[in-house]
């Protein structure tokens, strides 16, 4: 299940949660509170975008201009993914 | 993979469940600033990405602000595990300045009654709701660590209704697991069965109702179960302890195994006692399995529960877990449970550190 997210809604992630670039294991981290979460290349890209300046519209705009994919299935990949970050209070999606 | 630094075991608390053992190290044993510094340094290149900075109350080491400040440089995540008393609003916003990650406050009760009573320390309660307000206000993730025991269980979902009313992101609901000092209250904190059983219906409707509001992490109590807990994740697989002297543990718990020794960060370098020492290495893999866990289908899951449970009540640290309902032992592990909750009236033994059999003395040389 996935929440509705407006284009202009302006997603963050939460203090005491940030990305991280593991050399040993080669791949980027999201650190929270006792929570270790490995990011895949889609999750990882995702949460570049992600600086709590731009709005959930903007991050699929970037994320368009560099990945060669639908908006729809970009929209449909950040909703899902930025979705359940909010579940786990990872991230708050501030609506304007 | 984890570090939990236990700076120190000097604490204001006197919770008679506590992780640490019977025998406290004392101040003068602990770690200076620079060798906890050298240790997180160690650990950053070990491949430790959580530390867990804990004790006793590590808020009694004068030195929390700079070590803070070494686990950010070392790019670890910080947490500070804390019973809240020994914190200011303005300690905390130096911590906060210094890069700390996370705060997970204790409380023992949802009232200053219960609060204080297991806490064995009069106003903490009111001091740890003063605590959460300044972790919120400054965006500090605020997690609340509940230890849950026979004579609070029945208040589990007013104490997730506070967790929520103080700011919480997330809840740690652990019910009490009995190692150091919990092992001399067994017959005082042992929950009934009954109040194991609803615990787990109100943390899985809680989990329900609070979905994007509060995360409820949940450690069961293991004695009704069927099976054991993964405990550790596995020994020796992802996290390691070091104690207020630098001695290195696999958990807090391993100690009550006899035959184990264990290195000291004075001695040897962590990587090497995490990857060569005979601690770390005892219950790696599955070659120290008996039966029934070797033939186990069960055994990458569970790993045969708990190692130093396994201790205590087998008196065989390789043994099946009692916990585990394959064990010969289960049957008088169970019926041991029921009888110690419902003992009535059982005395409870608080944390102290031991008094001084001599007056302590100056040295000439």
């Amino acid at each position: 299940m996935t929440t509705e997210i407006p284009e202009t809604a302006r997603p963050r992630l939460l203090k005491g949660v940030r990305t991280r670039f593991d050399k040993a294991r080669d791949t980027w981290l999201l650190l929270a509170p006792e929570r270790t979460l490995e990011l895949d290349a889609v999750a990882a890209a995702i949460l570049a975008e992600v600086d709590g300046e731009r709005s959930f519209g903007e991050v699929i705009d970037v994320l368009m201009a560099k990945y060669d994919a639908p908006r729809e299935r970009i929209s449909a990949d950040v909703r899902t993914f930025l979705s359940s970050l909010v579940e786990r209070r990872m991230l708050e999606i501030d609506v304007p | 993979m984890a570090m939990l630094a236990e700076l120190t075991h000097r604490c204001p608390l006197a919770c008679p469940y506590c992780s640490n053992p019977v025998d406290l190290v004392r101040r003068s044993g602990e770690l200076s600033t620079q060798e906890w510094v050298d240790v997180f340094r160690q650990a950053a290149d070990l491949g430790v990405l959580h530390l867990h900075l804990s004790g006793g109350e590590p808020a009694a080491r004068h030195d929390l602000e700079e070590l803070v400040a070494a686990s950010t440089g070392a790019e670890l995540y910080s947490n500070l595990i804390t019973s809240g008393v020994g914190l200011t609003e303005a300690r905390l916003e130096k911590l906060a300045a210094n890069g700390l990650d996370h705060v997970q406050l204790s409380l023992q009760g949802v009232d200053h009654e219960t609060a204080d009573l297991y806490g064995g320390y009069k106003g903490g309660f009111d001091r740890k709701i003063a605590v959460a307000g300044w972790t919120v206000k400054l965006g500090l993730p605020l997690t609340i660590n509940a230890v849950m025991h026979r004579h609070n269980l029945s208040t589990l979902d007013l104490m997730i209704d506070l967790a929520v009313d103080l700011g919480a992101r997330r809840l740690e609901v652990a019910t009490v697991q009995f190692h150091g000092w919990a092992e001399k209250n067994k017959a005082a904190l042992m929950p009934t069965r009954e109040q194991v059983q609803k615990a787990g219906e109100t943390v899985h409707a809680g989990r329900r109702r609070l979905k994007g509001v509060l995360v409820i992490d949940y450690v069961p109590a293991d004695y009704y179960a069927t099976y054991p807990k993964a405990c550790m994740g596995g020994w020796a697989s992802t996290s390691l302890n070091i104690a207020p002297d630098g001695q290195v543990l696999p958990c807090h718990a391993a100690p009550t195994i006899p035959w184990l020794t264990f290195d000291n960060v004075h001695e040897r370098p962590l990587k090497d006692i995490w990857m060569h020492s005979d601690a770390f290495n005892a219950f790696r893999g599955d070659e120290w399995m008996q039966e029934p866990c070797r033939s186990c289908a069960r055994k990458a899951v569970d790993f045969g529960g708990c190692r130093c449970q396994a201790m205590a009540l087998a008196g065989d640290a390789a043994a099946t877990d009692p916990a585990c309902s394959k064990s010969t032992l289960h049957a008088d592990l169970l019926a041991a449970a029921e009888a110690a909750s419902s003992t009535r009236d059982a005395d409870l033994t608080y944390r102290r550190m031991p008094t001084l059999k001599q007056p302590l003395r100056t040295h000439d040389a």
